[in-house]
This record gives C-alpha cells, sequence and structure tokens, in this order.
C-alpha cells in the first residue's frame, strides 16, 4: 500500500473526523476542509511525521462577498510518491485569526505574516509579529488583498523606523546598505553587524517592490494572466508563465498536446542555461575575474538571440500560452548544435576560472549554507541542492514532458553548501539542460501545438509547480463564476531562500557578501508581488 | 634656473600624463577582455567634466572633507618634483630623499583615509581602515625595497641611486636589485589600488578600499582626488622603472637628451601598463584577510634585497 493509499483514512483518524469533504482529485491531490484553529498544526505534524510531507505553500482568500469566509489554504507535498495535501480552513470575516505554526515551520511564519499584512488575518502566538509585506506608509486598515480593500487617497509615511533586532557588545556596529545600490539591481536593505570585518548578524529588509501583482491578476481571462506571469520576475518569464498555465490547465482539466510538453521543456530549459551561464559570469565578475565575465556575457547573448529565435523575443516572452506553445521549432534551427557550440565555450571558460587559485579561494568554504538551516527555511532550488538536499520538482512532481524523457538526467546535487557548490550545482545543471534539450528535440512527436482551454470551473483552487532555474514555482488559482481570475497566488523560490543567505553569511567577512548574495542570486520583485 | 624649470616640467608633464596612463591600462584590459573598451583619453574628459560639475557635500562633513582633496593632490604633485621623471639629479634632490617620498605619499593616504571617516558613512569608514590596515604594511616596504639600492648606492638620495646606476650598469643584475624591483612591485599593486587587491572598476561598495573612501566625493575634489590617484600610479611606475632600470633618464640638460628621456620615460610607463592590465586580467581579487600574507612577502622581498644589497656591497 502507498502512503497516497492509506493518507484518506490516516487523515480521518488522525484529526478524529474534524477533516471533512475529503476527496481525491486528479489522481494524486487530497482536498479536504479543516475546522478548527489547531488543526492547520496538527495536520503539518501528522503529514510530516508520517508522510514525510511538507508544507509548501499558504494562500488567503477573501470569500466574505459569495461565501461570508476568509479561507486559508494549506498545500503540501509529498515528494517521494508525487502527492499533494489541500486543506481549507474557513474563517470568519469579523476579526479574522488563524492558529499559527510559525514555530513548527519557518515559512509559515513567513506566509502568515504575508497573509497579516495583505489580508488582515493575525496569526495568533506568532513570535515576530513585524510586518513583512506591509509599508510603514500604509494605512491602519488597508489590506490590499481584501476585495473591499479602497486604494487610499495619498500614502503618508508614519515615520517610524522598521524594528530592526539590536545587536550590542563592544566592537560591534552597523553597515547599513542600500535599499538603492550603486548596480543596477533592485532594492533591498541589508544590516550588517560586524566585529571588525566579521559578519555577526545580517538582516535583510526587502519589500521596497511591492507592485500588487497578486491584485492584478484579478479579474483577468485566463489568457490575459500570462503576460503579467511573465512579468513577475523578468528572467524567469518561461518559469512564471508555464507554472500559471499549468495551473489554469489543471482548474480547467485540459490535456496539453504533446509536441507542447516538449517544446515547454526546450523553453524552460533554455531559461536555466541562459541563467545559469551569465550568473556564472557575474560570480567570476564578483570575485574581479572579469574576463570569465565578459566571455559569459558573449555567450549569454548568443542565447538571447537563440531565445529571439524561438519566440521572438530575448527573454522568451509568449512563448507558454494556456493550452500550448506559442510558437514552433523554427525549421532551419539546429537547437542542439548550437547549444553543444555554446556549452563547449562555457566548459572552457569554467575550466580556466577554476585552474585560478585565487578564484578558488574566494569561492571554498564562503557563505556556507548547512544542510540544516537550508532544511529548517525550506529552501528551494540550487540553494538546497548545493546544501545537500536533493530536490528537483522536475523529477519529484514531473511536469510537461519531463517524465517521457527517454533516460534519467542527472540532478547535480553537493554537500558543502558554499559558494563553490552552488557555482558548481549551476554548471552542472547547464550542461544537463542541454543534455534534456537534445533529448526533447529528438523525441519531439507530431501534432499541435495548443489545444482549446476548457471552461473554468468557479471557486475551485487548483495550483501548477514547475523547477525554475531558481527552484520550484508554485501558482496557485481560482477562477470566479464568470470565468476570470478570482484568486491568484504566486510563491517564487525566493521567498523561502532569501532569509537563508542571512545565515549563510555568519562568520564570513563583509567584503565577502557580493560574492555569497551573488551565489544565491534571489529575485526581488518574483519575492515581493 | 633651468633645475627649477625642469622640476616644474616635469611636474606639468606628470600632470598631464597620469590620466592618459590610467586610461591607457583601462583599454588594454579592454582589448584583453574582448570588449572594445573606452578609449585611452577617457580619463580627461572625465576631468573636466567633473570639474564642470557641482561639489555636493553631506551636511555631517567638516572642513576636513573639502581640505583633504588639496592636500592629497598636493602632496602627490610634491612627489613627482623629487622623483626623478626624466632627469638626475634635480636641485630638489637636497630638499627630499626616499624618505621624503615615502611619507609624502603616506600623508596623502592619511588625509584620504580621514576624508573617508569624515563625513560619517560607513563605506567610508570601512574603507578608510581598510586602506590603513594595507599602508601599515605597504609604507615601510616601499622604503626597505628602494633602502636596497640606497646601500649600493650610499645614499638615500634619489637622483644619486639614478646616477650611480647609470655610471655602473653592471650591478643591475644583482640579487638584491631584483628581489627590490618585485618587492616594490607588488607593493605598488596594494598602495595604487590595483587587483589582487583592490578591484579599481568594481561596483560593490562593500568590498571597496580606496574606491569606498571616496564615495562621498564630487565635482571639482573628486576630479582631484582622481587626478592624485592616477598620478601615484605614475609615480610608483617611474620609480620602478627609473631607479631599476634608469635607462634614457637625462644626466644632462640638453634638449636632445630630454627629448630622448621623455620617450623611453613613456614607453617604460606603456610596458609596465601593459604587465599591470594582463596580471589584472589574469588575477583574480584576493579574499581581503589574504592581502596581509601578500604583503608580508614583499616586506620580506624588501628585506633580503637589502640583506643581499649589504653582503654584495
Amino acid at each position: 500500500m502507498t502512503d497516497f493509499t492509506r493518507l484518506k483514512s490516516a487523515l480521518i483518524e488522525h484529526l478524529k473526523g474534524r477533516a471533512k469533504d475529503v476527496t481525491v482529485k486528479r489522481g494524486n491531490e487530497l482536498h479536504c476542509r479543516i475546522v478548527r484553529g489547531g488543526d492547520a498544526l496538527a495536520l503539518a505534524e501528522f503529514l510530516r511525521r508520517d508522510f514525510d510531507a511538507e508544507l509548501i505553500l499558504m494562500v488567503a482568500n477573501d470569500r466574505r462577498a459569495n461565501h461570508r469566509v476568509f479561507e486559508i489554504n494549506y498545500l503540501f507535498a509529498q515528494t517521494r510518491e508525487n502527492w499533494f495535501l489541500h486543506a481549507t480552513m474557513e474563517l470568519t470575516p469579523e476579526r479574522p485569526t488563524i492558529t499559527s505554526m510559525a514555530k513548527f515551520y519557518y515559512p509559515a511564519s513567513r506566509f502568515e505574516r504575508e497573509i497579516n499584512d495583505l489580508f488582515g488575518i493575525a496569526p495568533v502566538r506568532h513570535p515576530d509579529t513585524r510586518p513583512l509585506v506591509r509599508h510603514a506608509f500604509w494605512p491602519e486598515d488597508y489590506f490590499p488583498l481584501r476585495k473591499d480593500a479602497v486604494l487610499p487617497e495619498d500614502f503618508k509615511d508614519d515615520g517610524t523606523a522598521f524594528p530592526f533586532q539590536q545587536v550590542g557588545g563592544e566592537g560591534v556596529y552597523e553597515i547599513p546598505v542600500g535599499p538603492v545600490h550603486a548596480g543596477i539591481i533592485e532594492p533591498g536593505h541589508f544590516r550588517f553587524s560586524v566585529v571588525g570585518e566579521t559578519v555577526i548578524d545580517l538582516k535583510i529588509r526587502l519589500y521596497f517592490t511591492h507592485k500588487g501583482t497578486e491584485k492584478l491578476f484579478e479579474g483577468r481571462l485566463p489568457a490575459e494572466g500570462v503576460e503579467l506571469a511573465e512579468r513577475i520576475s523578468g528572467d524567469t518569464t518561461i518559469g512564471h508563465s508555464l507554472a500559471y498555465c499549468q495551473a489554469i490547465e489543471t482548474l480547467a482539466g485540459t490535456e496539453v498536446p504533446p509536441r507542447a510538453r516538449f517544446l515547454r521543456v526546450i523553453l524552460l530549459e533554455l531559461e536555466r542555461i541562459y541563467n545559469h551561464i551569465a550568473d556564472f559570469g557575474m560570480l567570476a565578475n564578483d570575485t574581479g575575474f572579469v574576463f570569465a565575465h565578459a566571455h559569459c556575457f558573449r555567450l549569454r547573448e548568443r542565447l538571447l538571440r537563440l531565445n529571439k529565435q524561438m519566440t521572438g523575443n530575448r527573454l522568451l516572452r509568449g512563448g507558454i500560452v494556456p493550452g500550448g506553445v506559442g510558437y514552433d521549432l523554427p525549421h532551419e534551427l539546429d537547437l542542439p548544435a548550437e547549444l553543444d557550440a555554446i556549452i563547449k565555450d562555457f566548459n572552457e571558460i569554467v575550466g580556466i576560472c577554476l585552474d585560478n587559485s585565487i578564484l578558488m579561494d574566494r569561492l571554498e568554504g564562503a557563505g556556507c549554507l548547512t544542510k540544516q538551516t537550508a532544511t529548517d527555511h525550506g529552501a528551494l532550488g540550487y540553494i538546497a541542492r548545493a546544501s545537500g538536499i536533493d530536490i528537483d520538482v522536475r523529477r519529484d512532481h514531473p511536469f510537461a514532458a519531463y517524465g517521457e524523457m527517454n533516460f534519467p538526467w542527472k540532478i547535480p546535487v553537493y554537500q558543502a553548501g558554499d559558494v563553490y557548490a552552488r557555482t558548481m550545482i549551476r554548471v552542472e545543471e547547464a550542461r544537463e539542460s542541454v543534455n534534456l534539450i537534445r533529448q526533447a528535440f529528438h523525441n519531439m512527436p507530431a501534432g499541435p501545438l495548443t489545444c482549446l482551454l476548457g471552461s473554468l470551473p468557479a471557486f475551485e483552487p487548483a495550483f501548477g509547480l514547475v523547477e525554475g532555474w531558481r527552484g520550484a514555482i508554485i501558482h496557485w488559482v481560482m477562477a470566479d463564476d464568470s470565468r476570470r481570475m478570482y484568486r491568484v497566488k504566486i510563491k517564487d523560490p525566493s521567498f523561502v531562500n532569501w532569509p537563508a543567505l542571512s545565515y549563510a553569511l555568519l562568520k564570513n567577512i563583509v567584503p565577502d557578501f557580493p560574492l555569497c548574495n551573488k551565489s544565491f542570486n534571489q529575485s526581488y520583485s518574483g519575492n515581493d508581488l | 634656473m633651468t633645475g627649477y624649470l625642469l622640476e616644474i616640467g616635469q611636474a606639468l608633464l606628470a600632470l598631464l600624463l597620469a590620466p592618459g596612463l590610467t586610461g591607457f591600462i583601462r583599454w588594454v584590459k579592454a582589448r584583453l577582455q574582448g570588449r572594445r573598451g573606452a578609449p585611452p583619453w577617457q580619463p580627461y574628459y572625465d576631468l573636466r567634466k567633473l570639474f564642470g560639475k557641482d561639489v555636493v557635500v553631506s551636511k555631517n562633513a567638516s572642513w576636513l572633507f573639502r581640505f583633504a582633496p588639496y592636500m592629497i593632490f598636493a602632496s602627490t604633485l610634491a612627489v613627482t618634483m623629487i622623483v626623478p621623471l626624466v632627469a638626475a639629479p634635480l636641485p630638489f634632490d637636497a630638499v627630499g630623499d626616499l624618505l621624503a617620498v615615502v611619507y609624502l605619499l603616506l600623508l596623502g593616504t592619511f588625509f584620504l583615509a580621514l576624508a573617508g571617516l569624515d563625513p560619517g558613512t560607513p563605506f567610508g569608514g570601512m574603507g578608510a581602515s581598510r586602506e590603513m590596515t594595507i599602508a601599515a604594511i605597504a609604507e615601510p616596504t616601499i622604503a626597505l625595497a628602494i633602502f636596497g639600492l640606497a646601500v649600493g648606492a650610499g645614499s638615500t638620495n634619489l637622483g644619486r641611486i639614478v646616477a650611480q646606476t647609470l655610471a655602473n650598469p653592471g650591478g643591475v643584475i644583482n640579487p638584491g636589485h631584483l628581489l627590490g624591483f618585485s618587492a616594490l612591485f607588488i607593493v605598488m599593486l596594494a598602495e595604487t589600488g590595483r587587483m589582487p587587491v583592490d578591484n579599481p572598476s568594481t561596483h560593490l561598495e562593500l568590498t571597496m578600499i580606496h574606491e569606498a573612501m571616496i564615495l562621498e566625493y564630487s565635482g571639482r575634489y573628486l576630479a582631484l582626488i582622481e587626478w592624485a590617484a592616477a598620478l601615484k600610479l605614475l609615480v610608483f611606475f617611474s620609480l620602478l622603472s627609473n631607479l631599476f632600470l634608469p635607462w634614457g633618464v637625462a644626466t644632462a640638460l640638453t634638449p636632445g637628451a630630454l627629448g630622448v628621456a621623455v620617450i623611453a620615460l613613456a614607453l617604460k610607463l606603456a610596458a609596465l601598463a601593459v604587465t599591470v592590465a594582463v596580471l589584472e586580467t589574469r588575477l583574480a581579487k584576493l579574499r581581503l584577510f589574504r592581502v596581509p600574507e601578500l604583503l608580508a612577502v614583499s616586506f620580506v622581498l624588501a628585506l633580503l634585497s637589502v640583506t643581499s644589497s649589504f653582503l654584495l656591497r
């Protein structure tokens, strides 16, 4: 008996009948309703203990208009057998609160703070009551994701400083950096507490770029959401648009044609390659080894032009559409040959870098993230894999055509968790991406590129998971009764990976921060929606 | 009288050449990295632009902040009058010797560090602290490396050292000479903020040393500091080339000899510039705490240079 087949009875037994409407959907999703405040925590403990399933997403939803409640949805995933548990809790609209599970799982702490800021649903007994997303100049009663939120006439800064944790002691001083930086990067405030050059604490304050992305999805037709999803994080066009499209396709029960699924693999891997290669150059640049940077950017340019041949856009925009893909492979393009030439150059650059003893000295041992810390943060993507956590949505929850590849590709996992490990993971992944594209290219079936998206059932939840180049991206969607988007919740891996950076940097020296930060390279925009 | 005119001429020549030297290194680096790069004369445009701009000064800055750029510029310019760029000996040789050069350079560094601390920004303080750590090891090494030559020449007077070497060219290939050159070369990289000690082209504030101290500067103040930094590089290049390989330096003040001297200087500077550019392309930046190790190596080299000069005298 597999875990999933015994899950239903175990769940009913464990929650003593408090789990209602327990139903299996789409073969591997168990949906249920939970009632009492403490049930979510009991559920999380039970799932971790008995099933190795972990919380991956919390979604708040304002359904007061037609259902007279707020909803909190908890999504758990089990990677070994590829199943999900989706639990919904309804909250009374007057003074809604949830029982915090912050002390049980750190990402829950952040989801709860986010929900508190955007919905005004307070987590009870939460150890950290500071705002996360909320800006100091939002009015007290302004909760932007509530359906009845009215945009204030003008925002006034209340002038209070953010309550950073204070670090004291002899010889400790603070270095505040940002939110405006010297490079062309997004805003983020980094506050170092240092003794000499050694960092003893780093506080990261992000959320200076709140754009209301999730709110912007509301009221859009499914197809209109794609262009928004493409722009959630500029470097993750395919990752986000694919997760979004998969979610609405799941919701509509639409089967994507085989050729489109193979093309989706190619597009997603192209995105991975160009980001990994460009970032390798940026990492070398941060050690002052400009030569590698110059050449990686040359390769990046070749890849971007390849992208343009594929979809007419250098960042692959327009590549994914609901029900399929936007463009077929250009006839004249020998994609594997192009990529082989690029990866050959890349391997040469990598070889030169790894032969450079000064560069290696900078990478090795810098910014160590232990496996325990990574696990505690629910870290995703190459951050997790560099710290010994073997996760990859492409294998654990196969999507597109990843389940149909002829032979399994290698998922690199390193144990050290340092900058070197994160760098090498990305080098090896770029190489594997070429292998994946070659497989997809040669095995691609003929057939249509798109199919008609089915009708979206009203007020049903669905979600899509994609292994973007940074890690697992989740889009959770719900449509209203006019087939428009009612609620879209996005989780970029940056949301869980950013806080881990603080821990990776401890006991490192200040001038090594840019290198550690670059080895994480998390998205500001994807984190602050 | 001609001697003093020559002093002024030499300082003017240094002022004129310095930005081009920096620009030339950048250009060669760009070429080596496969980029087109800005033309070598770009720093002249930059200086003109900066001199034409308004100055923004922090409210927290004191008089020191405004005074420091002039001090840094003047002290570096003064060095160019003591260092034999085109001719030796010079009338100012009597005023300042090797020790004067070292301490004039240190004076500039000292004021630069003070100016970094003055506005109270974290980056300035960080840069100043790092610069002082490096200067504390680098400055004695400069003196020591040249002492190796001074022992041979029997004088700390730079003009005398040059004249002595020219008169006795066979001495150049002794081990003290070579060790001293290596020591001074490493110190030059550290003192002028080049790789692998400092990255002159980085935008990452947290890794900066020299650039961190001058982050608050703008307009003509920044122009003066940039110009002084370029001058300092030229001074170090001249010390390296003219003390250790003095050929071309005019010993007679004839137009012909001076012309040859200027061309020789330009060639030597260009050769060193290419060397530095190649090094900067080949090297990555050292982890900050490895820098003292590198400087310790150069100090030991300098010490060996002096020792062997004594033993082989």
